[in-house]
C-alpha cells in the first residue's frame, strides 16, 4: 500500500504526523499552562492540592507525546534532528532542563524527607509551565523566521571536521529570543497553554471557588492570547517567506510567501480558520455561560491551528526550516528526510497509531468517571 | 564557523553522554523487573481476594512510583543528546537508528505511561481485572521500551541492514527485519531485560530481609521475598545464559571489544580464560601506550577457546593481532584498514565532485572503489593505530565485577530457595544481612555491565564505520562542560532527594489498608 506512494507523497504523509503531534503537543502544554497558575488559583493549601493532582494525572501524556514528537521528528527528518538540536544547543537544553525537573515535581512534591521541600517542587512546576511554553513557542517561530546554519554533506570526508550541519552563531539559538516574530509566537503559545489550563481545571474540578477564580482569569489570559497570536498571524502575512524550486530545489525568498500559501492551499486555510474559531467558541462560551466543556472546543481547535500552522510552513514548496546565513541550505521535507524505504516502513507501523489513541482515550475516560476533590484524594492510595 | 573538531570538546560530549546514561541507568532495571513483581503480586490478589496481597501490591507499588518518575526525568535527555550532543552521528546514521527510537515513543512509551496513571490512580475507578491488566501492561509497555532502545543499541555494535548512499552521504535502511532482530539485539534485550528483574529481585528481597532483621511487616517480607527468590532464580538463570551468548557474538562482532575484556593482548590457539589479574601501570609494549602489562594472573587453560567458539583449540585474536594483523589467520592489520577506509573516504568525495561535473564514468568508478572499502570507512578518520584501542583495564574489570557478581546472584537465590523451603529464613541472620548487602551490588553489576558494553566499543560509536570524533556537534567545548555539570548537579541533587524519600517510605512501611 505505502509501496505505491511517491517518495513525495510519503514526505508529504509524515510531514502531517509530524504536524499533528504538534498540535497534540501544544493542545496537551495546558498542564503547562496550569501549572504557571497554581498560587493564582489555589489559595488554600487544600485547593493547590486539588488543584495540582488533577494536572498531575495528565502530565504524562504531554512528556510522553514531546519524547515521541521528538523521535518521530528523528526518524522522518532526521537532517531537522541534526541541524537544529546540535545547532540551537542552549534553546533545546533550557527546553530540556525544564522537563526534567518537572518530571519528578508531582510525584516527589508531598512526599515525607523529599529534601528539597514542598515549595521547590512547585517552584519547578512553576518554571516548566513559564519556560517550558515560551521556549517552545519561540522555536517553532524560526520554522518561518529562519536561523543561521549551514550545511554541507561535502564535509564528512574532512577528517579534521567532519560534521555537516554547522551553526554560524554563536549564540546557539538563543538568538531567536532576538526576534518579535518569534516571540509573539511563544507568548502566544504560553498565554495559550493558561487558557487551555484554566478551561481544563474548569472541567476536572467540582471546587465553586477555584471554578469562579478560574473564569476570572480566562479574560486576563485570553486577551493577550490573541493579541500575540494575531500579531503574530497578520505580520505573518506580510513577511518574505522561503520557497524552493520544486524541480531544481533552488531556495529563494518569496514576497508573502505565507499569505501565498494561505490562498495556495484552501482546505488548509479552512482548517486554520475552523481552528481559531473553535478555540474562540471554547473561551467565549465558558466566559458567557457555566459552562464547563470549553476545553474540548479550546483543545481540538489548538490542535487544528497548530496542525495547519506546520503545513503552512512545510508544505507548497516551502522550506520549513530556513537558513538565514545560507539559502541553499535551508532545509525542506524534501531533502531533510529519511529515505524512502524508511519512511514505508514507518507509514506501516503509523497505522497502529489510532489504536494508541483509543487506549488513551479509553484511560483517560476511566480516570475522569468522577470529578477531583478534596474528598477523594483523602481516599486515593496515590496523590501528589 | 569551520573550526577543527578537538579532543577536549569529544571527550566532554562521552563524558556528559555517560554521566547521562549512567543516571538514566540506576533507575530503569528496576522499572523493569518490578513492574512485573507488582503484576504477580496483584494477580495473587485478584486469585485469592486475600486482602493482605493488595497491601503488600500497594506498599510496593509507592516505590515503583517514586523510581519512576525519575527514570523518566532522566531519558528524555539521553534521547535528544542525539541531537544536541552527535549531531552528525543523528545525521548519519538516523535513518535507521531514529526508526527505533520513534517506535519506541509512538507504542512502548505510551502504553506505559497511559497504564501507569491507570495502576497508581485507577484502584477506586477500575473493576479488579481491568485494574490488574493495567498492571500488566506497565510491565509489558516498560520492557517493550528497553526493546527498541536495545535494538538501537545493538545496531551501533553491529551495524547490519543498510547500505551507504553517497548521494545522500548517509546509510540507508533495506532491512527492517535484520536491523530489529540480529542476534545482537535479541542478545543484548534478553540479557538486560533479566539483569533487571535480578536487581528487582534483589531490592524487594532486601527491603524484605531489613524488615525481618527488625522484626516487623512479617507476613509482607515473607511473602515478598518468596515471590521475589524464586523470580530471581529464573531471572539470573536466564541472565547468565543470554550473557555468555552475548559474549559469544561479541567475540565475532566485536573482537577488539572481546579481547579487550578478556584482558587478551596476544592471540593464542587454545586461549586460557583469565579469571583474576592485576594491571599495572608500566607498558606491555613500548609501541601502544594504552596496552599495559599484568602483575599477576590465573588463568584456566583452553576455557576461553572453548566459551567463545565451542572449541578449545579454537584460535582467539588478541589486541595485537587485531592492531597488527595476522596473516595466517587471516586477520588484517589496522594500517590496511586505515589504508581502505581513507580511499572509500576518497572515492565518496571523488563521487560526489563527479555528479556535480555530471561525469557519470567518474562517478560510477568512484562508486564501486566506495563500496568495495566502506567496511572500513570509519578507520580513515584515524592516523594513529593506538587510538584503536579501548581502555583495557576499565573494561577488564567491569567484566569481571560483572560476571562474579552474576555467580553470586546464582549462589544467592540458592540459598534463600532452600532456606524457605526448610522453614528457616527468619533465623537465618547472617544471609538476611547478605540480602540487604546485595541491593547496592546489584546496582553495581549493572552498571559494570553496561561500562564493559560501551566502553568496550570505543572508538567507535558505529562500529567500524563512524568514531566518536565524527559523531560530535560542533559545539565550543565550554558550552558542553557547563551542561556536563548542570546535568551533574541537578541528576546528583534529584538522586539524592529520591533515595531520602524511598528510604523513608521503607521505614515508614505499608500503611493500614494500604499504602
Ligand atoms: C544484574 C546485572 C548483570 C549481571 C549479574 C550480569 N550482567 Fe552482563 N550485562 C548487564 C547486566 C548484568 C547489562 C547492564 O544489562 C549489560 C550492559 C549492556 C548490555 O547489553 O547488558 C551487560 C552486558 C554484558 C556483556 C556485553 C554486551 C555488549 O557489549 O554488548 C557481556 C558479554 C555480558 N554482559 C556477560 C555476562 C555474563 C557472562 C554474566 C554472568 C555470569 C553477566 N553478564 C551477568
Ligand atoms: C542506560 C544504559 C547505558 C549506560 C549506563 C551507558 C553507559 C555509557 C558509557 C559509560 C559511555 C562512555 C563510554 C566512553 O566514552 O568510554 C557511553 C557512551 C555512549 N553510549 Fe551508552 N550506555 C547506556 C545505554 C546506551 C544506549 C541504549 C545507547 C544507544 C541507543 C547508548 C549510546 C551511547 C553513545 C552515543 C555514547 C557516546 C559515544 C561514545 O562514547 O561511544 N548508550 N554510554
Ligand atoms: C541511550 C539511550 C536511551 C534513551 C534515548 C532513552 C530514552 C528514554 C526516555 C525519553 C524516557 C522517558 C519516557 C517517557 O516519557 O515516559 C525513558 C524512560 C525509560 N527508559 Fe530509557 N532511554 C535510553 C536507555 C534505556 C535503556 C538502555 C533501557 C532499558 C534497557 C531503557 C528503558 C527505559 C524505561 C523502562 C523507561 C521508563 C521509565 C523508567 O526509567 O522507569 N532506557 N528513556
Amino acid at each position: 500500500m505505502f509501496e505505491t506512494l511517491s517518495y513525495f507523497s510519503l514526505q508529504q504523509y509524515w510531514w502531517i504526523i509530524i504536524s499533528l503531534l504538534a498540535g497534540i503537543l501544544v493542545f496537551l502544554t495546558f498542564v503547562q499552562g496550569g501549572q504557571s497558575l497554581i498560587y493564582t488559583l489555589g489559595k488554600t493549601e487544600t485547593e493547590q492540592k486539588v488543584i495540582i493532582n488533577s494536572l498531575g494525572r495528565k502530565w504524562e501524556f504531554t512528556f510522553t507525546t514531546l519524547v515521541t514528537f521528538g523521535g518521530a521528528f528523528f526518524a522522518s527528518f532526521p537532517l531537522f534532528y541534526s541541524t537544529s538540536f546540535g545547532g540551537a544547543y542552549w534553546v533545546w537544553m533550557a527546553i530540556l532542563f525544564c522537563f526534567v525537573i518537572q518530571a519528578v515535581a508531582y510525584e516527589f512534591r508531598t512526599k515525607p524527607s523529599n529534601f528539597l521541600g514542598r515549595k521547590t517542587y512547585e517552584a519547578f512546576l512553576i518554571a516548566n509551565g513559564f519556560l517550558g511554553t515560551i521556549l517552545l513557542g519561540t522555536a517553532i517561530g524560526t520554522f518561518f523566521t529562519g536561523s543561521e546554519f549551514s550545511v554541507n554533506k561535502n564535509n564528512l570526508t574532512l577528517i579534521s571536521n567532519p560534521v555537516i550541519s554547522q551553526w554560524e552563531s554563536p549564540w546557539r539559538g538563543l538568538e531567536a529570543l532576538m526576534n518579535i516574530q518569534n516571540i509573539a509566537l511563544g507568548l502566544a503559545v504560553f498565554f495559550l497553554a493558561r487558557v487551555l489550563g484554566l478551561l481544563y481545571i474548569m472541567n476536572n474540578l467540582s471546587d465553586k471557588n477555584i471554578f469562579d477564580r478560574a473564569k476570572c482569569n480566562l479574560w486576563f489570559n485570553a486577551v493577550p492570547f490573541l493579541a500575540f497570536f494575531l500579531f503574530f498571524l497578520i505580520r505573518l502575512m506580510f513577511i518574505d517567506g522561503f520557497s524552493y524550486d520544486p524541480v531544481n530545489h533552488f531556495v529563494t525568498m518569496e514576497a508573502s510567501k505565507y499569505f501565498n500559501n494561505l490562498l495556495q492551499m484552501p482546505v488548509n486555510t479552512s482548517i486554520l480558520l475552523t481552528g481559531i474559531a473553535g478555540v474562540l467558541f471554547g473561551i467565549i462560551r465558558t466566559l458567557y455561560h457555566p459552562y464547563t466543556r470549553g476545553i474540548w472546543f479550546a483543545g481540538a481547535g489548538t490542535i487544528l491551528t497548530v496542525f495547519s500552522l506546520f503545513i503552512l510552513a512545510g508544505f507548497n514548496h516551502t522550506a520549513y526550516y530556513p537558513s538565514t546565513y545560507d539559502l541553499q541550505s535551508s532545509l525542506t521535507i524534501e531533502n531533510s528526510s529519511s529515505s524512502r524505504f524508511t519512511l514505508t516502513v514507518m507509514s506501516y507501523l503509523s497505522l497502529a497509531v489510532p489504536f494508541v489513541i483509543l487506549y488513551i482515550f479509553y484511560a483517560w475516560r476511566a480516570m475522569n468517571s468522577t470529578k477531583i476533590d478534596a474528598d477523594e484524594l483523602e481516599k486515593d492510595h496515590h496523590s501528589y | 564557523m569551520n573550526e577543527t573538531i578537538n579532543a577536549s570538546l569529544v571527550e566532554w560530549s562521552r563524558a556528559q553522554f555517560a554521566l547521562t546514561a549512567i543516571y538514566h541507568w540506576i533507575f530503569v532495571p528496576l522499572t523493569l523487573g518490578l513492574s512485573f513483581i507488582l503484576a504477580i503480586m496483584e494477580s495473587l490478589y485478584v486469585k485469592t481476594g486475600d486482602p493482605e496481597w493488595k497491601k503488600i501490591t500497594k506498599f510496593w507499588m509507592t516505590l515503583f512510583g517514586v523510581n519512576f518518575a525519575i527514570g523518566v526525568a532522566t531519558g528524555i535527555i539521553l534521547e535528544f543528546e542525539f541531537g544536541t550532543n552527535w549531531s552528525n552521528y543523528a545525521w548519519f546514521v538516523g535513518d535507521i537508528f531514529g526508526a527505533p527510537l520513534a517506535i519506541e515513543g509512538i507504542f512502548a512509551f505510551f502504553l506505559e505511561s497511559t497504564f501507569v496513571a491507570l495502576m497508581f490512580f485507577g484502584w477506586n475507578k477500575l473493576s479488579k481485572t481491568s485494574h490488574l491488566f493495567s498492571t500488566w501492561m506497565v510491565a509489558f509497555g516498560a520492557n517493550l521500551s528497553a526493546m527498541w532502545i536495545l535494538v538501537a543499541n545493538a545496531w551501533m555494535q553491529n551495524p547490519v541492514g543498510m547500505k551507504f548512499n553517497p548521494d545522500t552521504a548517509r546509510n540507508e535502511m533495506v532491512s527492517f527485519l535484520d536491523v530489529w532482530l540480529s542476534p545482537m539485539a535479541v542478545n543484548k534485550f534478553l540479557h538486560t531485560i533479566s539483569s533487571g528483574f535480578v536487581l528487582s529481585a534483589a531490592f524487594v528481597i532486601g527491603i524484605s530481609s531489613w524488615y525481618l532483621l527488625k522484626n516487623r511487616n512479617k507476613l509482607l517480607a515473607k511473602r515478598s521475598i518468596a515471590i521475589s527468590a524464586v523470580f530471581g532464580m529464573m531471572a539470573i538463570l536466564f541472565n547468565i545464559f543470554w550473557g555468555d551468548s552475548s559474549a559469544r557474538e561479541i567475540a565475532q562482532k566485536q573482537p577488539m571489544k572481546f579481547a579487550a575484556f578478556e584482558g587478551l593482548y596476544k592471540g593464542q590457539k587454545g586461549a586460557g580464560l583469565t579469571t583474576f589479574a592485576i594491571i599495572t601501570a608500566s607498558k606491555d609494549d613500548p609501541q601502544y601506550e594504552n596496552i599495559n602489562n599484568y602483575e599477576y594472573r590465573i588463568e584456566l587453560p583452553n576455557m576461553l577457546s572453548y566459551m567463545a567458539y565451542r572449541d578449545f583449540n579454537a584460535f582467539i585474536p588478541g589486541v595485537k593481532d587485531l592492531l597488527d594483523g595476522n596473516k595466517a589467520q587471516g586477520i588484517m592489520a589496522i594500517t590496511e584498514k586505515v589504508g581502505r577506509g581513507k580511499l572509500a573516504m576518497q572515492a565518496l568525495s571523488d563521487y560526489r565532485d563527479a555528479r556535480k561535473a555530471h561525469n557519470k564514468a567518474a562517478a560510477d568508478s568512484a562508486t564501486k572503489l566506495m563500496d568495495e572499502n566502506f567496511k572500513y570507512f570509519g578507520y580513515g578518520y584515524f592516523d594513529n593505530p593506538g587510538n584503536l584501542v579501548p581502555n583495557i583495564p576499565l573494561t577488564f574489570y567491569s567484566f569481571r565485577v560483572m560476571v562474579v557478581l552474576g555467580f553470586f546472584f546464582l549462589f544467592f537465590f540458592a540459598v534463600l530457595l532452600i532456606l524457605i523451603y526448610k522453614n528457616r529464613l527468619e533465623t537465618s541472620r547472617f544471609w538476611l544481612k547478605i540480602a540487604v548487602v546485595s541491593i547496592p551490588l546489584a546496582y553495581i553489576a549493572e552498571q559494570a555491565g553496561w561500562i564493559t558494553a560501551e566502553a568496550g566499543r570505543q572508538p567507535w560509536v558505529i562500529q567500524d564505520l563512524m568514531p566518536t570524533l565524527a559523531a560530535v556537534s560542533q559545539l565550543d567545548t565550554m558550552s558542553v562542560k557547563i551542561t556536563f555539570f548542570l546535568f551533574a548537579f541537578i541528576f546528583t541533587l534529584l538522586l539524592i532527594a529520591e533515595l531520602k524519600i524511598m528510604f523513608r517510605q521503607i521505614k515508614l512501611g505499608p500503611k493500614d489498608g494500604g499504602n
